[in-house]
């Protein structure tokens, strides 16, 4: 995978020697971060008063915030006055078609089963005019907007939906609610809004991947996904395609809203870019999501299937206000070579009869090391809540390791609070077994990650679930023998 | 079916076989007897083909062909069946899932169509009411949380499921009590086929009295030092090893 | 303490002249060696790790006497609603063997079930390689005792091959002593299954309505390949004392699965240790507690994987009622070469009262890096989930509690081969339950 986006690096560096255009827009912010540069970031996107007010009580609060420090996660400081906060967004460099493309590249694409269309994206091949993918989100925003479903960047929202957003935004992060939160209230370029009107079942996966003009990943992402009473929304993220970016640091806030009875499915399926081979020049990824079971007998869900590594300090995690409201997390993360991962999950019970249940699976091969850690905290009104949780690990070879660390804060006696952890490991003895009744390591090392798997793949939306599949494969490629 | 030549083999660089000549016709029983460290099971994994074992001289034919060219899935595939001594466990996939994946890649290979889950379960009912098997079992990961015995038996009917050309059971009766020795050896008795061979490793003279060997090696320090027939397997059982390794420098000579 | 002591010393000084008589010098010196050392070393206390839960002043506090050598009277009833049939059975009385009472059964050729009495004034020389090859455990001090009043028990040896179709059954009955003194057995079982060799040994343990002591120490060697199906019963009184050790050393593929029940006795402490110390071998240990009054049951047990590729398996279970108290000590250790060990350890106690007690630790030492070790504990009450189901599906609430109580033992209970031990073992708990539970309507 490193091979593949290493020659992604050089290609794009070629093609400035061959004098392809590139436009860059003239007005971008002075580097460094200060009141005047978020005046600025609004006034061009030309945002409603109190929005900037918003963002500014965020900045003065994020001034007052100390960043914080863990004791896994090794990275450099961040110089925050070294950054530009707004530029417009930049035209990768064109290729004039796929034959161009390093055929490594196109071999990873191959296997990944990324339809040509998205890979030509991908490569920054010119879109061609006959491929009219402003025609294919077109029509898809048309059913959406027969039923009344709003999904759309969160920019067009705050122009056109002023008062949704006012009234949800910051209620599931507030402003002020972690050093890195703070600084996206204030700094937040774009993202992806959906509001889902009452009753109604979106009957198609919102993905980014109708989001033309969002291919490029915002540094200061802010998402907000609102299910009104009764309804259901499924939502992607990401794309097996490694994410490669300049950027190293990545501050990005989702907050959802699941209302009475509404259910909210939120699936992210990344590659990260591992950096070099001795890990460096990963990304750092520090998002902050959170969804608020707002409602009576209102469910999120999380899936996510994660491989490669950024540093991540990511915690998907659900309270769940409403009585009889649901809260569920489903994850795989693989680390291979020399990455890590630092995974987990917060679920805070505050209703009655609230269930949570987490399964989280971590597979490490290589040098990798995987971490998860978990949150099951059950305040003292939170009659008869009810949490299961799940932590297997899968070693390939070993040399590579797995943490687990749950924490559990149980203030009230009816809670019914269960932990199961299992650790297991695909040795050497394992892969003859299966050769010798006729089947390939490939065949083998795959069949039993995806058995391993199969509990949280089975949640994840259809095709996501075939590609989250392959790309497990091609991630874990050389890791036996 | 086997010809096995001047086999050396060893593990970490260390040699085990030291010169094995053996030859096994289809519609045989063969078994080889020896004991603990003579290399009984080494042969079994050589012929196997398990990755820590090297064969540094000397070659195996099966069939006509070069056996040691064949990675593992292959000699699988030609008819190759190995009942492993200690059988490992397979987290998270189901012996259904695992064993069907199994017999459709061999029936891939002999050209034969590949069964679906519903034809499968009906092949292997049979097989499994034959060796006492749960249907339950099915539905469990390959060997989690099997007892020995349960081990034993679920690598017979995986034999009997898979049907190969050449059976190695590399000490199958270690650890069974009388009951399921009797099952066991009722499963392979069942396999007995004018085209098919058995290569029985084992310590014990026990499991020859229920299926009886039409030839019996013995294996001494990397050596076979005597051949027989099934006698031979009785007189070891009276007299022991001893008699025979203190023979074998001479047998062999140089 | 020391007063405890005494009494003992007094006993055995009692007791030489006989077995002098009936015995080699050589087991004399054992006996005294061991006499020693139990003085030397003196009962355990609470201070000591492997004591910490239970006290055994109930014991210090006693002065027992060995049995005389007339038997006691037993009904024929007592001893008839005890046996096993078919069986070669051995019956013991007060820990002596009553030759009248014992029944030999069919067994094999160059099988040998004999009383131990008669093996030490017959011809000691073939046993005594067997004695004491358990080092380590000469130093608990009940092991220590039990060799120094060695007197009877019974001593088993299965050849090579042989494949026992009856079980061997070793029937110990107590009783009260003349003058209401309390009596005290030793009794001492060694066992060695040959290569290739299969068998079944019971040991039961029952009494009258009195205060005794029983000290038993059994020690079994499992050939390679060989299989043992090893059952303790103990249906003691309820004033009864109880201290069971067994050690069990196996050779490769070999397999051993012992089968406890524990009913009885005021104060019961049972010490099992395996020791796997061949390739391939297998040990299971099942255990099944009732406790109620103010009684005190506490299992050891260590299984030692000194060896590769050797599985375990061990599933305990403790039902506690009124002022019961439980204890459950399970160690597993897992030697640096014993790479692709497979342990398994399950330990659940359902406490049927407020003040039922249990205190239990699981333990592992694992010293090899490719293995795969699991064990689990559950401390709780009967599900009120589950009890209402049942209720709402028309039990009373004492037949709710019955059933729950009984699939709760029952997990323990099935995994006993032999059926008329299964179902003797059942009813026997089902009396004892009727007592701590709400009688039905």
């Amino acid at each position: 995978m490193s091979t593949a986006t290493q020659t992604i690096e050089q290609l794009a560096s070629r093609e400035y020697k061959y004098g392809f255009v590139t436009e860059v827009e003239q007005d971008s912010a002075p580097r460094g971060l200060n009141e005047d540069v978020i005046r600025l970031i609004s006034s061009k996107k030309q945002e409603p008063a109190w929005l900037l007010d918003w963002r500014l009580k965020a900045y003065r609060t994020w001034l007052t915030m100390k960043e914080p420090t863990w004791g896994n996660v090794k990275y450099g400081p961040i110089d925050y006055q070294n950054i530009i906060y707004y530029s417009a967004p930049k035209k990768r460099p064109a290729v004039a078609s796929l034959d161009e493309v390093d055929p490594e590249i196109r071999r990873t694409f191959e296997k990944l089963g990324i339809p040509l269309e998205e890979q030509k994206l991908l490569s920054g091949v010119a879109v061609d005019a006959v491929f009219d993918s402003v025609s294919v989100a077109t029509t898809f925003k048309e059913k959406l907007a027969e039923l009344g479903i709003i999904f759309c960047s969160f920019s067009d929202a705050v122009q056109n939906h002023p008062e949704l957003v006012r009234r949800y935004l910051g209620t599931v992060v507030p402003y002020s609610d972690n050093f890195f939160a703070t600084l996206n209230s204030a700094v937040f370029s774009d993202g992806s809004f959906a509001y889902v009107p009452k009753g109604v079942r979106c009957p198609m996966e919102l993905s980014t991947y109708f989001r033309i003009n969002a291919r490029e990943t915002g540094q200061f992402e802010r998402t907000l996904i609102v299910a009104d009473e009764g309804s259901s929304v499924s939502y992607l993220e990401g794309c097996t395609a490694p994410m490669r970016d300049e950027n190293q640091l990545h501050a990005a806030v989702v907050e959802l809203v699941a209302l009475d009875n509404a259910a909210i499915k939120y699936s992210t399926v990344q590659n990260w870019y591992p950096g070099d081979r001795e890990g460096k020049g990963g990304i750092y990824n520090f998002v902050t999501k959170r969804g608020k079971c707002l409602g009576v007998s209102s469910k999120i869900t999380w899936t996510q299937v994660e491989t490669g590594s950024a540093i991540t300090w990511k915690y998907p995690g659900c309270v769940l206000i409403g009585d009889n409201s649901v809260g569920e997390f489903y994850s795989v993360a693989t680390t291979n070579n020399w990455q890590q991962a630092d995974t987990g999950t917060k679920m805070i019970h505050l209703g009655k009869n609230t269930k949570s249940t987490i399964v989280s699976k971590g597979i490490s091969a290589g040098h990798g090391q995987n971490t998860y850690r978990g949150l099951v905290k059950i305040a003292k009104g939170a009659r008869g809540a009810r949490n299961y949780s799940q932590c297997d690990s899968l070693l390939i070879g070993d040399q590579c390791g797995a943490h687990t660390f749950p924490y559990l804060e149980i203030k009230n006696s009816t809670a019914r609070v269960e932990h199961e952890a299992s650790t297991s490991k695909i040795g050497e003895d394992q892969i003859f077994y299966c050769r010798q009744r006729g089947l390939s390591t490939e065949d083998a090392v795959n069949m039993i990650v995806s058995g391993f798997c199969k509990e949280v793949f089975r949640q994840l939306p259809m095709e996501f679930a075939v590609e989250a599949q392959k790309l497990l494969s091609v991630s874990l490629e050389g890791s036996v023998g | 079916m086997l010809k096995v030549m001047n086999l050396h083999a060893g593990v970490g660089g260390r040699e085990i076989l030291r010169g094995i000549d053996l030859s096994i016709e289809a519609g045989e029983v063969h078994a080889i007897m020896g004991p603990n460290g003579s290399g009984k099971s080494t042969l079994a994994r050589v012929l196997a083909g398990h990755p820590e074992y090297q064969a540094t001289e000397g070659a195996a034919l099966f069939g006509g062909e070069d056996l040691f060219a064949m990675d593992p899935e292959s000699r699988a595939r030609a008819g190759v069946f190995m009942a492993f001594q200690y059988p490992v466990e397979i987290p998270g996939v189901h012996n259904a899932y695992f064993l069907k994946a199994a017999l459709n890649a061999v029936r891939a290979h002999r050209g034969q169509e590949e069964l679906d889950a519903v034809e499968f379960m009906a092949l292997v009912r049979d097989r499994m009411k034959q060796l006492g098997i749960d249907e339950s079992l099915l539905n469990r990961p390959v060997n989690e949380g099997f007892s020995g015995g349960e081990k034993k038996r679920n690598e017979i009917f995986q034999m009997a499921v898979l049907e190969p050309r050449l059976a190695i059971l590399d000490e199958t009766d270690s650890g069974l009590d009388i009951d399921a020795l009797k099952i066991v050896a009722h499963g392979v008795n069942a396999m007995r086929r004018p085209d098919r061979a058995f290569l029985l490793v084992t310590h014990y003279q026990r499991l020859l009295n229920y299926v009886v060997p039409d030839v019996v090696h013995v294996l001494a320090d990397g050596r076979i030092v005597r051949s027989g027939g099934k006698e031979l397997a009785l007189e070891l059982e009276e007299r022991g090893y001893g008699w025979l390794e203190a023979a074998a420098p001479t047998v062999v000579g140089g | 303490m020391a007063h405890a002591l005494d009494a003992y010393l007094v006993e055995w000084e009692r007791a030489r002249p006989r077995w002098q008589r009936n015995g080699r010098s050589a087991i004399g010196r054992l006996r005294q060696e061991a006499l020693q050392r139990f003085v030397s070393r003196g009962l355990p206390t609470t201070r000591e790790e492997e004591w910490r839960f239970t006290s055994v002043a109930p014991i210090a506090d006693c002065t027992f006497a060995l049995a005389g050598p007339s038997a006691a009277e037993v009904s024929a009833d007592d001893v008839a609603s005890l046996r096993i049939a078919p069986a070669v059975e051995l019956v013991f009385i007060n820990g002596r063997h009553v030759p009248a009472l014992s029944r030999m059964g069919s067994l094999p050729t160059g099988s040998h079930v004999e009383n131990l009495a008669n093996v030490l004034a017959t011809g000691s020389h073939r046993i005594e390689p067997h004695l004491t090859r358990t080092p380590p455990a000469e130093q608990q001090p009940f092991v220590a005792l039990n060799t120094a009043f060695l007197d009877d028990g019974a001593w088993i040896q299965v050849p090579a091959g042989a494949i026992l179709e009856q079980p061997i059954h070793l029937l110990f009955l107590s009783t009260g002593g003349p003058d209401d003194r309390p009596l005290m057995s030793h009794p001492r079982i060694l066992a060695t299954l040959g290569e290739n060799s299969q068998a079944s040994v019971i040991e039961t343990y029952a009494g009258t309505n009195a205060q005794y002591f029983t000290n038993v120490l059994t020690e079994i060697v499992v050939g390679d390949n060989a299989v043992l199906d090893h059952y303790t019963l103990q249906y003691d009184s309820p004033e009864a004392f109880h201290v069971g050790s067994i050690y069990v050393r196996t050779a490769c593929s070999a397999t051993y699965r012992s089968h406890s029940v524990s009913l009885g006795g005021a104060l019961v402490r049972n010490d099992v240790t395996a020791v796997l110390n061949g390739e391939g071998a297998e040990c299971t240990l099942n255990g099944l507690y009732a406790a109620d009054t103010r009684r005190l049951v506490d299992n050891h047990t260590t299984i030692d994987h000194a060896q590769p590729h050797c599985g375990s398996r061990e599933v305990y279970k403790g039902i506690l009622a009124d002022h019961a108290r439980g204890v459950f000590n399970g160690k597993i250790i897992v030697r640096p070469d014993a790479q692709k060990t497979d342990a398994k350890q399950t330990n659940r106690a359902l406490l049927l009262s407020e003040d039922a007690q249990i205190n239990t630790k699981p333990q592992l030492e694992i010293f090899a890096n490719d293995v795969k070790c699991t064990h689990g504990a559950a401390v709780g009450q009967l599900d009120e989930e589950a009890l209402f189901y049942l209720r709402s599906r028309g039990l009373t609430d004492a037949e709710a509690r019955r059933m729950l109580v009984h699939a709760f033992a029952a997990d323990v209970l099935n995994r006993l081969p032999l059926e008329p031990v299964r179902i003797r073992a059942e009813e026997r708990l089902q009396q004892q339950l009727a007592r701590s539970l709400p009688a039905a309507a």
